[in-house]
């Protein structure tokens, strides 16, 4: 029963749902609502499991006294600062510190962490991006012309480049994202049938 | 000036400082600024989740003005979704991990349902449909193929791109030279998002500069004190600098730089 | 080793040194960069051009501190305008780190509609922000039957029955249409749900790393608008007359782009340049 049921239950919700889009009765509607709200609030749940997850690990990093066991403190008193700050007592989502902190420390963390990217990307292309072959030269070629597409200073030769390149776009990188996006669609639908009709298994876990 | 803000936007310019010096070597300042963004991070999505997400969408249902433990005076089948939420949470557990199944296969069963016809329909039917449908009409429209050139350029890109994905048939022969076609658009492709990505990437750095050069602005054209906090900060990243070369200076020849 | 073999070996951090050391000099000149208008861009100005007074929008603002720089220029520059053209905006956020930006946005909108416009938008009656919820998939499906399910209250715990401007507003069939401005893959449950199962109007705001995959999706009629990355935003604050961070950081963008090719080229110099002298870099 620690599998059937949930087989069970996949099997049931997954072809109610997938039904329900073709049927607009009122009576379809109140449950489709119905699961809806449910679902979210159990969602909820799922997402607090992320943060469990994360408070152990740092607690056993410093039980453990592994490599550099001391940022995961900061790590965790960056967590239960910010509750503390966002707890009722002190005014909740709107209260000063939480407030603050969220402006002042998690965006220019956040936003600083993503902008380092920018230079692992000219490090790759000065590295790794060669013409060495009839395909990469193609890759090369395109991705230099989106890249000077809105550069004012090539003259009449950067409308050339800027039509060449909303062609481009609107072309054969269309067709290639698109061919993509129909591989994925057909992709999801059979992962999503395999998981209704329980050929795939993997998200109960072991006994 | 406003100091409060001057004084917390200076704790923003030194961790986003902090940060940056990892493109030189990793060092405690970047350590500290990771794991810091990490923990507010999770703290900041804990009070997000229960003031938007579970004290709406549960706890007003349950109890609407009555005491705590009156939760048939609200709307208590919500108390069924709380149970089963809560039942996630054996996930964890080594011998009751099975009770999480359930909620788990509730909230898949769910979501893949819904994306069956949904993906099905939006994925492919239409674009599919807007491919073939494109070629078609410039065809009906009597006009000749080369005004519809680019319909067409796309419709054997498309065609040429899925059969490059199709595994099933060796790319060999004819199959193999339309595969080819296809790996040929997908490289324009890629390029194209090579091209748009480096201008995503760059703006993030461009927008952490322009954070900093705000900062000096405010130091600055504030009073005495706040030029004095910007110079100080200025002071110790020279100062750090220094310390670097010196160390690097007078480092043994057989120690490797990281 | 020669030259070129040195130099495909080069460190590193001179590259970033040369990158920081261009966006830093480029950004105290100043200078003007011209932009041009793409199509795709202006079809979401225009809509919010063509939308009649009192009409609503919903805004959704999926995106965390990781895409602010691209993001943020847009929906202040969309805010703005839909403001000043008095259309009410249902805001949401459905990214986890998003909703303190897209408050923080609304406020100051609404600060700089007062002061520079004398114009007083009042929460509740012109703009109302509903927040955050997990899961975007389930989220747009039920605002799709109606926007109480997932959101019985607003951002700030108020019940929306008891919001004045959400009374008789029940779903997206209210709504004219959703501007998304996201650097998740939230964009593609907005367009398979939202536009797919309920046929609300869709334009959306991405960041440069993915504007080129939507392209499909824009020819299909699936989305009737596309602005992508920080050009998308510098175009649309050029059309809005409203010069603001995007507008100002294309001029370095520009030659930070110049400063890339310079070093694809020297790469590639260098690689075949080594390969003939049958040395390092094959």
């Amino acid at each position: 029963m620690k599998r059937e049921i949930p087989l069970m239950i996949v099997f049931v919700t997954g072809i109610f749902m997938a039904v329900q889009f073709f049927v607009p009765h009122s009576t379809s509607e109140f449950v489709y609502e119905f699961v809806m709200d449910w679902t979210i609030i159990i969602g909820i749940f799922a997402l607090a499991l992320g943060i469990w997850s994360f408070v152990r690990v740092a607690t056993n990093k410093i039980k453990r006294k592994t490599a550099n066991w001391q940022f995961s403190i900061v790590a965790l008193i960056g967590l239960f600062g910010m509750i503390i700050f966002g707890s009722g007592f002190l005014g909740g989502l709107e209260s000063y510190m939480f407030r603050h902190f969220f402006n002042f420390v998690i965006i220019p963390l956040h936003a600083t962490m993503f902008s380092l990217l920018a230079f692992f990307i000219a490090s790759a292309a000065f590295r790794a991006f060669r013409a060495h072959s009839a395909l990469a030269t193609v890759l090369l070629l395109s991705a230099l012309i989106l890249m000077l597409r809105f550069n004012p200073y090539l003259g009449p030769v950067g409308e050339y480049i800027g039509d060449a390149a909303s062609w481009i776009l609107n072309v054969p990188n269309l067709a290639a994202k698109r061919a993509i996006i129909i591989g994925i669609g057909l992709g999801m639908v059979a992962t999503a049938l395999k998981v209704i009709l329980g050929i795939e298994r993997t998200y109960m876990g072991s006994d | 000036m406003n100091w409060d803000t001057f004084l917390w936007t200076t704790l923003g310019v030194g961790l986003t400082l902090s940060t940056f010096s990892f493109l030189y070597r990793d060092n405690p300042f970047y350590r500290f600024s990771e794991s810091l963004y990490v923990g507010v991070s999770a703290g900041y999505f804990s009070m997000i989740l229960w003031y938007n997400g579970l004290v709406p969408t549960l706890i007003d249902r349950l109890w609407v003005g009555q005491p705590w433990w009156q939760i048939w005076g609200g709307k208590w089948w919500y108390v069924i979704p709380g149970i089963l939420g809560l039942m996630m949470w054996f996930r964890f557990s080594k011998k009751k991990s099975w009770i999480s199944r359930y909620p788990i296969a509730f909230y898949l069963g769910i979501a893949t349902g819904a994306a069956i016809p949904l993906e099905m329909q939006n994925r492919v039917n239409r674009q599919m449909y807007d491919t073939i449908r494109s070629v078609f009409e410039t065809i009906n429209s009597g006009q000749s193929v080369f005004s519809g050139i680019n319909d067409l350029i796309i419709f054997v890109g498309v065609l040429c791109g899925l059969f490059y994905f199709f595994f099933s048939l060796a790319h060999k022969g004819p199959i193999g030279g339309v595969a080819k076609v296809g790996i040929y658009f997908l490289m324009v492709g890629f390029g194209a998002s090579f091209g748009y990505t480096v201008m995503g990437r760059i703006s993030l750095f461009i927008q952490r500069v322009q954070y900093v050069r705000d900062w000096f602005d405010m130091g600055f054209g504030g009073s005495g004190g706040a030029a004095a906090i910007v110079w100080i900060i200025i002071l110790l990243m020279v100062l750090l600098v220094l310390l670097e070369i010196i160390r690097q200076v007078t480092k043994k020849p057989t120690q490797q730089t990281t | 080793m020669d030259f070129f073999s040195k130099l495909i070996g080069l460190d590193r951090r001179w590259v970033f040194l040369v990158l920081g050391a261009v966006v830093v000099i480029v950004l105290l000149l100043e200078f003007p960069t011209p932009i041009r208008i793409n199509p795709e861009v202006k079809s979401v100005y225009d809509f919010v051009e063509g939308l009649e007074p009192g009409s609503y929008v919903h805004l959704a603002l999926d995106y965390d501190p990781g895409t602010l720089a691209e993001m943020h220029p847009m929906t202040y520059a969309i805010m703005e305008q839909l403001l000043a053209r008095k259309i009410k905006i249902i805001m949401t956020s459905l990214s986890p780190n998003g909703p303190g930006m897209a408050e923080e946005a609304m406020l100051n909108i609404m600060d700089s509609a007062r002061i520079l416009h004398g114009r007083e938008v009042v929460y509740g009656q012109d703009i109302v922000f509903l927040g955050y919820k997990p899961y975007p998939g389930i989220v747009i499906l039920s605002m799709g039957q109606n926007y109480r399910i997932s959101f019985p209250n607003d951002y700030y715990n108020t019940p929306v029955d008891s919001i004045p401007m959400m009374q008789g507003v029940i779903n997206f069939d209210n709504v004219e249409g959703v501007i998304l401005i996201t650097g998740t893959s939230g964009v593609d449950f907005w367009i398979a749900y939202a536009n797919g199962r309920y046929n609300v109007r869709l334009a959306v705001g991405l960041t440069g790393v993915m504007a080129a995959d939507y392209y499909p999706y824009l020819k299909s009629g699936q989305i009737f608008g596309l602005m992508g990355g920080m050009l998308g935003a510098a175009e649309y604050e050029k059309l809005v007359n409203k010069l603001g961070p995007a507008s100002e950081a294309m001029r370095v963008q520009v030659w930070t782009h110049v400063a890339i090719i310079v070093f694809i080229l020297i790469g590639n110099i260098s690689y075949f340049v080594s390969r003939r002298k049958g040395g390092l870099g094959k």
